[in-house]
This record gives C-alpha cells, structure tokens and sequence, in this order.
C-alpha cells in the first residue's frame, strides 16, 4: 500500500501532461482483473462487472497535481514559468522542479539575503518575476533541453516521518487514486467504475467527460482535501484534523453531497467504529461538481484524506488516515451491494 | 570532488556545532596530509610538508575555509507539538515555506515548514510576507512525542541534498562554504603532483557564519607566514545586479582591497596568468565577511588574499555552484604554494 502511494506521488502528472501518473496507474489498475481504458481525454476507467449487475456505481479521484508549464526561455538560458492550477506564490522560493519530458532539474531561485536590501525581505517576490535555473549560460544550451510548452512539477520525494506520517507532492489526489488502486481488487455484485481523472486542478474537466460515458447511478470522489490544523489558523478555518480518520463533506465550492449518500457514509463509519469527521468548512472543490451535473444528475457524495499542505512539493498524510479512509470505501461499497 | 561535497553537505554543521562534520573532514583530509589535528573548537588542521628551501625559512602557509552553515533553531514548542523557529546566521523568511527540514532533537526528525493551502486563503494574501515568527515545523508527532525529543535551543538544519544539473554544475545547501572546504582537499591533492617548500596548513574552520570565530582561533594556533581565505561570492543571476555578481563560468574571483595584501594578490595572478587559469576580480572596500578578515589581524599579522568561489542563491536550501571552479581554484592555488621559493619574503614587502 505505501509501495503503490510512493510511486503515484513520486510520478509527475501537471495537468494537462499526467502521462506518468497514468501509466502507473494503467499498470496496477491492469493487474486488478479490471477492464481497463483511455477516454478521449486521458482519464483512466477501470471497470468491474459485477456479479448480479444493474447498478452503477462511479468512484472518481484524480490523477492530475498542480504544477507549471514553461512559457519563455531568456538569453541567458534561465526558463520563465506559469503555474497550473492554484499555487501560492509565496512557496516557490528556493525550491526544485523536473522540467519536461526527461525531467530535467531546475530550481528557482532568488538572489541571496546579502544583496537584498531591508525592505525587500519583507516584500513578496511575484511569480511573474521568478525564473527556473537549469546551470546553462545560454538560450541555445537551454533550447536544446527543454522547449516553450514544456511541463514542470515540483520535485519531492516520498518520505515516511513522524508518527506513521508521509511528506510528499500531489498526495492531492494521489492518494484518492491510491485507495481507488486498492478497491479495485475486490469484486462487487453492483457494476463499478473507477475513474483516474485528469484536469481536476483547472476546473474539474476530465471528471465531466468520465461522468458522460459511464452514466453512474451515484458517485463517490476520493480526495486529498485541505487540512490546517496548524498554529494561528483558527480553529473554526482549520477544515479537517490530521489523524481523525477520512472527511465526509456535506458541501463544498463545487456540490452539496447527496444527504442520502451522506448519511449512509455518516453511518457506516458509525456502525463499524472507523474514524471518521465531518469538514467543518466550505473550501475548495473537486470532481463531484462535474459528476453531479452529469446528464441527467448524480447523486454525489465526497470522502477526503486530510492532507497538510496541499499544494505544495511538501504535503503530509497520516497514514492512519489513509488505511481508514480505505475502510470506510471498503464497508459502505459493501453496504451498496445490499441495498 | 562532487562525491566528498555530496556528503559533506548532509551533514550538519551548524555554528557552534560542527562535531559531525568536523569529524568527517578530518577523515578525509588524512589521505593527503602528514598530520591531523582537531582543537577544541572543531577547527580541523590538515598538514602537509612540502620540501624545504636550501636557505632561508619555510613558508608557513595557511589556507581556510569554513565548514559551518546558516540553520534554524527551535524557539518555543506549541501545545499540539509545532515548532516555533528563530534564525542562526542570515536567512531569507521568504524561502521558507513548504521547506523540508531536520530538526536535530533527541533524535533526528524530518520535519515540514508550515504553509496555508490557497484554498483557504483571503484575496490578498498571497502579497503579504510570512514572517519568521509566524511560521512552525510540523515534526508528524503529537505534543507528548515532541516535547520528549525536542527542546527550545535544538538546532534545525534544511534537507536538500545534492543535485546535479547540466554540465559541471550542482545545487544543495550549505555549498557556502562546504565548497570551500573540497577545494582545500582538492588543493592537498594538487600539492601531491607539485615540488614546493612550504608547510602548509589546510584549515576547516567553524563559527565563520556568526563572525569568523573558528579562524581567530585557528590562525592564532597556526601562526602563518600566509594566509588564503576561500569563501563563497555571489553568482550572477537575472534578479540581482551584475555589479554585486560573478560570472558562474569565467573562473575564479581573486578580491582586491584592504583586507587582501597587495602584493600576494599580484603573486597569485601572476600564476593565474602563466598558467592560463581564468579568473575575475572581485573587490571589497571594508573588512570582507570571509576568514580572511581575522586571518589578516591575527597576532602581528598575517597577509592574506582571498579566493572566492560565484555561488548562486547563497543562503538558500538551492545554492547553485560549478564544480569546475573548484578545480580551478585548487590548481591555482597549488601552484601559487609552489611558486613560493626562496626569497618568497620579497612578496609580502610593501
């Protein structure tokens, strides 16, 4: 389980370019016994038929991670970058990227302290001003390594710290698609299908297109969601809390969860003494905005990880949180099964 | 060379506390030297004898770089076990959030910057600096764990190892001045292929970051005829001016001022010339914030010159250096060693 986390956060899947990811997921997915395929727009559905049929029931956790794509290349070989999806600028300082297809490593830099003066240090370096060193003097050395269009992503590695905690990129929504990997290896009497999407970051797209063709009869979303549970954040803002088990939304940006779905998952967490809380804040969106829309409607409900730092090359789970929100998919998909 | 600086630069070596990575140069400066020496403060002396004159005395020559880093320190732990952090050496607040860290408590823990996702921030907060004092690190345990193994005082050093990046050039922390410290290996090495009569005393110094102390100490100890100071200077990079910066491929700096001998200066760009090892000029109008400020006052005194190194982003978890440079430097100043024969006395006349 932590193996297969490792490898889907440690892939690099920018939006709009989350070929690796993908492949890793193609991989396991495959070795599920699931039918697996490619829509038209890169999302990944692996289905199961179940053994009595009828129902359909759509589980969705994207694949895509927040990241940037190269936009200019200047005389003097350093690379101008715009970010993809929602970043706070204020993180990129000194830190790593992999650009391209070959990740090639880049950092961004920012002039030492030592030149700076006083009143800068406590000014916010734009984004727009930032730029990516890759060690080449040139436009030309530069040029032929990496081209205008290229993707980059944060460059993180998978670390298990703390108290059975992990620290790494794009846990937002790898570790969905994690849970979704472990899912698949069990068989359902209902028909299932587990959607990787793509482009959730830019606006929920990829989940819209999956939501068309498999014309679910109600919806799950794995996420990792927003958790800050951190010092001077207050604590009606904090959303969720690290190691109280997965999130169940009510509501959020994107859709108001089913109240039918909603407390069936309330209750199955209830019933088998699994952790669970509810997010406390309307923040953020994710697929089931798309999916609820669909046709002619679905029934969503969100189950999310919550994730420290979201965003950003350094994001930290608990794993407990992992292994429960795994639990809880596990028992309410059985729940599905008898009613 | 990119071996030795990989390691060195996990290792911590925080002002003050540079055991670790004492330890480690001493080790390796003991493949090439002909005695060790470590003093109490961690100073570690890596002699090397060349030849000696027919007439007249050996040139005592001793090179410094310093082996200790900028970090953080534990400032106060909070009721849910985040860390409050303070600064030890200067550090930008604006690289620090989302940074990967170790904090050095009872044990060694990984530790995370703290930082606010964007979706539960306010319109305009992503233009307000978060100070020092504002953020924390997140170890992963609870409040019971943390105060077991951390105390106020701990020493927090950043996590970013080596990396290579096109060509000869590499980034990680605490290059300034870990790279220092491989060109005076790469110098002893340099020294092996060369005839000189000089005693040369390669020094790793600690306690440059928070005022050159290590080189007070260990200048005094060795009493040089010479001094060579190696640091770090600035690389030159979009957001900084070119008047304050290095070209990161036209070679060495030599600096020129006050606090450097003139005549030494012209000794060693002379070899840099006969040579044929590129080099650019650096200058300094005050007392430079490199060893070789105390180096020059030590007793009756010490001329010294000073070798730098263009790094760029200094003070960063991603200090971008060229590993040729280091080469280069260690060359250049193997053959300034050797170019000091008899009547070396000359050169230090004013």
């Amino acid at each position: 389980m932590v193996e297969v986390l490792k490898r889907l956060t440690e892939a690099r899947g920018v939006t709009g370019n989350e070929n690796e990811a993908r492949e890793i997921i193609l991989e396991l997915a495959a070795q599920t016994g699931a039918e697996v395929s490619v829509d038209r727009i890169g999302n990944v559905i692996a289905g199961k038929t179940g053994q009595k049929g009828g129902k359909k029931v759509m589980l969705a956790a994207h694949m895509d991670e927040v990241g940037f794509l190269i936009s200019g290349i200047s005389d003097n070989g350093m690379l101008k970058f715009k970010p993809v999806g929602g970043i706070d600028q204020r993180i990129l300082l000194s830190k790593r990227a992999l650009i391209g297809k070959n990740g090639i490593p880049g950092v961004i830099g920012v002039k030492a302290i030592h030149l700076q003066e006083p009143e800068e240090r406590n000014k916010v370096i734009q984004q727009k001003q930032m730029y990516i060193d890759i060690g080449v003097k040139s436009r030309e050395e530069a040029e032929k390594l990496v081209e205008i269009g290229d993707y980059a992503s944060f460059d993180s590695r998978f670390v298990r710290f703390g108290d059975n905690k992990v620290k790494a990129k794009s846990l937002d929504d790898r570790a969905g698609c994690g849970i979704l990997l472990e899912l698949l290896k069990e068989t359902y009497d209902f028909n299932l299908a587990a959607c990787f999407t793509v482009q959730e970051e830019i606006g929920l797209r990829g989940a819209e297109v999956a939501a068309w063709h498999v014309e679910p009869d109600l919806a799950v979303v794995l996420e990792g969601t927003t958790c800050a549970d951190i010092p001077d954040v207050p604590e009606h803002l904090q959303t969720t809390r690290q190691g109280r088990g997965p999130a169940i939304s009510f509501m959020d940006h994107s859709s108001i969860g089913d109240k039918g779905l909603f407390r069936r998952m309330v209750e199955t967490a209830e019933s088998r003494s699994i952790p669970y809380q509810i997010k406390e804040n309307v923040a953020g969106g994710n697929d089931a905005g798309s999916i609820q829309r669909s046709r002619s409607g679905v029934p969503t409900v969100v189950v999310s990880v919550p994730c420290r730092y979201i965003h950003s090359p350094s994001s930290v789970m608990d794993l407990d949180d992992y292994a429960n929100t795994l639990r809880l998919m596990k028992e309410f998909l059985k729940g599905c099964e008898t009613r | 060379m990119k071996k030795f600086l990989a390691e060195l630069i996990e290792l911590p070596g925080v002002s003050g506390q540079e055991e670790e990575t004492a330890k480690r140069i001493a080790g390796e400066f003991s493949g090439y030297c002909d005695e060790v020496r470590t003093d109490r403060f961690f100073n570690v002396y890596g002699i090397k004898r060349g030849s000696a004159p027919k007439t007249g005395k050996t040139p005592k020559v001793m090179l410094a770089a310093h082996m200790d880093e900028i970090a953080l320190m534990v400032r106060d732990i909070d009721e849910n076990g985040f860390l409050r952090v303070t600064n030890v050496g200067g550090v930008d607040q604006r690289i620090l959030l989302a940074q990967e860290v170790t904090v050095h408590g009872r044990e060694k823990l990984h530790g995370v910057v703290t930082t606010v996702p964007p979706h539960l921030q306010d319109a305009g907060d992503s233009q307000k600096v978060v100070k020092m004092k504002e953020l924390s690190v997140d170890v992963g345990f609870g409040a019971d764990k943390v105060k077991e193994l951390v105390r106020v005082g701990d020493l927090i050093t950043f996590c970013s190892p080596l990396v290579s990046m096109q060509g000869s050039m590499v980034n990680g922390k605490s290059i300034d001045d870990r790279a220092g410290v491989v060109m005076l290996s790469g110098v002893l090495q340099e020294l092996d292929k060369l005839r000189y009569q000089a005693e040369v005393y390669a020094v790793a110094t600690v306690q440059e970051e928070v005022g050159t102390r290590g080189a007070v100490i260990s200048t005094y100890h060795v009493e040089p005829d010479i001094g060579v100071a190696i640091d770090v200077t600035h690389g030159e990079t979009p957001d900084a001016s070119r008047d304050d910066t290095y070209s990161m491929e036209k070679g060495i700096v030599i600096c020129k001022g006050p606090n450097m001998h003139p005549g030494l200066t012209e000794k060693i760009l002379e070899v840099a010339r006969e040579y044929g090892i590129d080099y650019q000029i650096s200058t300094a109008p005050r007392p430079t914030g490199t060893d070789a400020r105390s180096m020059q006052i030590s007793r009756s005194g010490v001329p010294t010159i000073l070798v730098e190194i263009p790094l760029r982003y200094m003070h960063t978890t991603v200090e971008t250096l060229n590993l040729d440079h280091l080469k280069m430097g260690a060359r250049l100043i193997a053959l300034f060693i050797a170019s000091l024969k008899e009547g070396w006395q000359e050169w230090l006349k004013y």
